[in-house]
């Protein structure tokens, strides 16, 4: 399988019906293709219907029209191999750390023995150096190691796209970067194709190789698609004078306040 | 012990008091009310205001003399055995029945009018019935407990059900869980305090009825006991026996919140 024919969406449209009866696009004609470890950022205004597209991808909303597929097969309904990270991590309160985590590994992977699944929650309790929150509840924990539960949780269950909704949107911005490096360091470990959901532009250059650029709803669309040709590892504090950096958010900002700009947010 | 503590134990002492001397007006002033005093002795034993030595109810509650002659202990029993029959089915029939409710818009639509018809429905009114179709004291006094206390916990199971985060039933979407799987993992787990509230509701509820109910049916237990001393012209047992059922609804309440405290995980954090 040739690595470009990874995950494919074509002239997905999602359109919902109105109360009274008149029909909302929210968006059309999407077509994109997405490379086995490639780290994509959708960026937008907010009501572009970004969160949209990452649901279709999901599974968990049904595009009106269109086709998504991963690894040529067509996307119905949601799935362990596209693990989703809530922007309000979601995770269960009545089960600590360890259990949230455990829930999905034993599901995913029920032929587990009890060692071997030890270890394998163990690895992703460590991954994101949580092993001193481990047996604590959800609401014991602070909101940046509730969404590191959250990653590692959605990446315990091995999954070929990790989908991340506005990922680290709730959390103040010191905690936002932290998570940040957290994210990178893992994808440097575990290769993984990943698409994130954001509105941050310096997280969108900072993280991906690649920029999804939406329009404006209704009927939004992919407006452009930028390249991030920055080396790996990246480092945030030597990015900040970086030419290919700079050109990168200056493309977005022009993108989102000029071309496309919204005053009534 | 601070001011907090005092407090506590002092007022209702004296609004105790206050009750007494309240009660000894009345008794003054109606003829035949037993005195505080008098009801007393005939809970505790000794000797009455008329000079007459007298056994207590309470001094010895677990006297069997025959079948229909049994001391309270053995009352209370039997009301609580009956209480706790009704009350185990509505739970066995309520919890399911709500669940559904609360997972299926047509089980709503098709169920819900019915519960509102039948929740108002006083015991009272189902008791002729039941006992017709039962003909049996026991039977009767179950199935009443049944029908009127199974109406909280059902409402209250659905409305847990319904108070699920859509966030939490995506997770069990991604994993592809079974429906078996998200109502064991996602939704009981979200719904145990509010079936709880409705199950403490519906045991309160249960305790009122029983004592109504065995007043009708009579045979054994605490409301047909009651009644019983009313017909014997024991007045002192009638306000013994509203202090029994009192302080046994009042434990039964602490019993069931501290069971819904243990299973609702917001309080264990």
């Amino acid at each position: 399988m040739s690595s470009d024919e990874f995950l494919k969406l074509e002239k997905i449209k999602k359109a919902f019906q109105l109360n009274n009866g008149e029909e909302y696009v929210a968006v059309v004609d999407v077509n994109l293709n997405i490379k086995k470890n490639e780290i994509i950022s959708i960026i937008g205004h907010s009501g572009c219907g970004k969160s949209t597209l990452l649901n279709m991808i999901a599974g968990l909303d049904v595009q009106t029209d269109g086709n998504i597929s991963l690894e040529k097969k067509e996307i119905k309904g949601p799935g362990p191999e596209r693990a989703v990270v809530f922007q309000n991590h979601s995770l269960l309160p009545w089960l600590t750390v360890y259990q949230n985590i455990e829930m999905a590994v034993k599901k995913v992977m029920p032929e587990l023995g009890p060692k071997e699944l030890r270890e394998r929650i163990d690895k992703f309790v460590n991954m994101v150096n949580l092993e001193v929150a481990k047996d604590k509840y959800p609401g014991e924990i602070s909101g940046g190691m509730k969404q590191r539960v959250g990653i590692a949780r959605a990446l315990a269950i091995k999954p070929k796209v990790l989908l991340m909704d506005e990922p680290f949107g709730a959390l103040d911005s010191l905690t936002r970067a932290n998570l940040q490096e957290h994210l990178m360091r893992i994808q440097q470990s575990v290769q993984n194709t990943v698409i994130i959901i954001t509105h941050d532009i310096d997280e969108a250059v900072l993280l991906s190789d690649k920029v999804i650029m939406m329009t404006n709803g209704p009927e939004a669309t992919i407006g452009e698609i930028l390249e991030v040709n920055l080396p790996r590892p990246r480092n945030r504090v030597a990015l900040q004078n970086n030419k290919e950096y700079i050109r990168c958010r200056e493309a977005i900002l022009s993108f989102l306040y000029e071309k496309f700009a919204k005053d009534d947010e | 012990m601070n001011k907090e503590v005092i407090k506590k134990i002092l007022l209702p002492f004296f609004v105790f008091l206050m009750l007494i001397q309240i009660w000894s007006i009345i008794a003054i002033n109606v003829e035949d009310f037993p005195t505080p005093s008098d009801t007393y002795v005939a809970a505790f034993g000794g000797v009455n205001g008329e000079g007459d030595d007298v056994i207590g109810v309470l001094s010895d509650p677990f006297y069997i003399e025959n079948q229909d002659d049994k001391g309270v202990f053995w009352q209370i029993l039997a009301s609580l055995e009956r209480v706790f029959g009704g009350f185990a089915l509505a739970i066995l029939v309520g919890v399911p029945v709500g669940l559904l409710i609360g997972m299926s818009r047509t089980a709503q639509y098709a169920l819900e009018p019915f519960i509102h018809i039948l929740k108002p429905v006083s015991p009272l009114a189902w008791l002729p019935l039941l006992l017709f179709i039962f003909r049996d004291i026991n039977l009767t006094a179950i199935s009443t407990i049944f029908i009127t206390s199974i109406w909280p916990i059902i409402i209250n199971t659905s409305l847990g059900v319904r108070s699920v985060n859509e966030d939490y039933l995506n997770v069990a979407k991604v994993l592809r869980f079974t429906s078996f799987e998200k109502i064991m993992q996602i939704i009981l787990p979200v719904a145990v305090p509010s079936i709880f509230a409705g199950m403490r509701l519906s045991l309160g509820t249960a305790w009122l009825v029983i004592v109504a109910a065995e007043m009708l049916t009579g045979g054994i237990g605490i409301g047909f006991w009651i009644w019983d001393e009313y017909n014997n012209l024991n007045y002192h047992n009638i306000i013994i026996g509203i202090i029994i059922v009192g302080l046994v609804g009042f434990l039964l309440d602490i019993l069931m919140e501290k069971l819904a405290n243990f299973f609702d995980y917001r309080k264990k954090i």
